[in-house]
């Protein structure tokens, strides 16, 4: 047997498994929900191997979980005493075993997204509770990601975990007149969880790519939803599928990262490119503008292998939209960079002086930059400052290269 | 941080200049604005822009067509800003494409 086979599995099965039988017994019993389904691929390990892999592995792993979850709760009399108090109401719910049709796993699915991305649990604990009920990942994936420690995750969890109870927090969609606040949250996260692939710190190429492979999975799980598919959500889809393209691009052979100037265009993924097109067109409709949208049509210049100031005149005007319905410092950042393209150094100075986010080493980087050829030794003052403000040694590196080159 | 807002007076207005002009003037404007956002000086999603023409309702009930008779410079629009004192206020409001044609910009405090 393969272990490569099984861990993919678990990462497509494992998100589904729990969403049905979390259905069921209700979020309070969601890690009752989790050990059923570990346990489950535990005795799959062991099966298999001896055995042999079945023809159908997911059904033989649906059904041993359903064994195993009524074996649980029957046991342990939770459904009778607990759960079908509060489950009877829902005529759909009155039974207690586990449903794993493709349809009740969808909408399963799709709940479980919207009960994870409540407001009532704080983002980071969600990005964390998404990783990991919504996607698969392990404890050790999840703080490799963070930077963390196993012990750190498991708290940041149980916490979450613990506030789906206390906030009794419910698998359900949204009532249709909440749905588009509450899609806003659900968006924000999986966002967040693309970011934390695509910007992420670990070194680890695979795991940041999944991902962002996961985020869009569940972004297309979002718009496979008539009453999710908003156009909103199509930007979101568009813009993860314009920088998902210039993945294998942004990083060379030894995992270093490469800067936009310097990518090879070659490695541009057009499929991706053209896929991102698709949704872009497709979230055009209605007439909210978000910043997913103007994020979108940036990635989407960016994704043109021209380098006239004509395109960066167009990112200019995009972030300067942008800047209006969603600051940051990075977005301060980056139209000061599109205003260099666009018009000049001296144009983009003035501008760049009175950002004045002093602690902030990219800003230094960019100060550094623009003074490269103006003023060589104000250039090298910035780098510096740069240097010494950089959290990470590839940073760093970066940044001793631009002051050698001065 | 204190509220500004400034105020633009046009000498001309925008919905009369050439048609091949517009778009030029209009990135000078979105540039500037976007240079204070840019700051995180500037509140609210986006200023005021009046549009041409309206009406003045005087005492009595008199209607007449504009105020744009009585002062040279007419109110283009306006944007709110955060700044710690009025001269800061006043440093944002360099640059303002409504002085080009001769227009002014004023600062006032606004009450909290």
């Amino acid at each position: 047997m393969e272990n490569i086979n099984l861990k993919e599995l678990f990462k497509q099965e494992f998100s589904k498994m729990v969403a049905v039988i979390s259905n069921i017994y209700g979020l309070a019993h969601i890690e009752v929900a989790e050990d059923v389904v570990s346990d489950t691929f535990l005795l799959a390990a062991e099966t298999w191997e001896s055995k042999g892999v079945p023809d159908n592995p997911t059904a033989w792993l649906y059904a041993v979980a359903k064994q195993k979850t009524l074996y649980h709760f029957r046991r342990n009399k939770i459904f009778d005493e607990r759960v079908a108090p509060h489950v009877k109401h829902n005529a759909e719910k009155t039974t207690d075993e586990p449903d794993f049709s493709p349809k009740h796993i969808k909408d399963s699915q799709l709940q479980m997204l919207f009960a994870i991305c409540n407001p009532a649990i704080a983002s980071e604990a969600q990005i964390g509770l998404a990783l990991r009920i919504l996607c698969g990942f392990g404890i050790d994936e999840i703080a490799e990601a963070f930077m963390s420690n196993k012990e750190t995750i498991n708290k940041r969890l149980f916490r979450a975990k613990e506030k789906l109870r206390t906030e009794t927090v419910v698998m359900e969609l949204p009532p249709k007149n909440e749905i588009s606040v509450r899609l806003d949250n659900v968006l924000h996260i999986i966002y967040l969880l693309f970011n934390e692939g695509y910007y992420s710190k670990t070194e680890s190429n695979i795991l940041r790519k999944d991902f962002c492979i996961e985020a869009l999975r569940l972004g297309l799980m979002l718009m496979d939803n008539e009453i999710t598919n908003e156009p909103k959500t199509n930007a979101l889809i568009a813009l993860m599928c314009f920088h998902a393209s210039r993945f294998d691009a942004r990083q060379d052979n030894e995992n270093a990262h490469i800067l936009y100037e310097a990518q090879n265009p070659d490695l541009w993924d057009n499929d991706m490119i053209q896929r991102g097109i698709y949704y872009l067109n497709a979230s055009l409709q209605g007439d909210e503008v978000t910043s997913y949208h103007i994020e979108a049509q940036i990635a989407y210049h960016h994704c043109l292998n021209d380098n006239t100031p004509n395109k960066w005149q167009s990112i200019l005007q995009l972030y300067n939209q942008l800047l209006l319905i969603n600051y940051s410092p990075a977005v301060a950042l980056n139209r000061t960079y599109a205003l260099y393209r666009a018009d000049g150094k001296e144009a983009a100075l003035v501008e760049a002086e009175k950002l004045n986010l002093q602690n902030n080493h990219f800003y230094h980087i960019l100060l550094g930059e623009l003074y490269t050829g103006i003023d060589n030794a104000k250039a090298r003052t910035n780098f510096e400052t740069a240097y010494s403000l950089a959290k990470t040694t590839a940073e760093k590196t970066g940044i001793s290269l631009k002051i050698s080159k001065l | 941080m204190k509220e500004f807002a400034l105020l633009f007076r046009h000498v001309e207005d925008f919905d009369t200049l050439p048609e091949d002009e517009k778009p030029a003037v209009e990135k000078k404007w979105q540039d500037w604005i976007g240079g204070i956002a840019a700051q995180g000086k500037l509140i609210g999603e986006a200023g005021v822009r009046l549009a041409s023409g309206g009406k003045v309702l005087k005492p009595a009930g008199v209607v007449t067509d504009g105020p744009f008779v009585e002062i040279r410079e007419c109110l283009g629009g306006l944007i709110v800003v955060k700044a710690d004192t009025l001269e800061e206020a006043v440093t944002l409001a360099h640059g303002c494409p409504a002085m080009d044609r001769g227009g002014s910009v004023e600062v006032r405090p606004i009450f909290v």
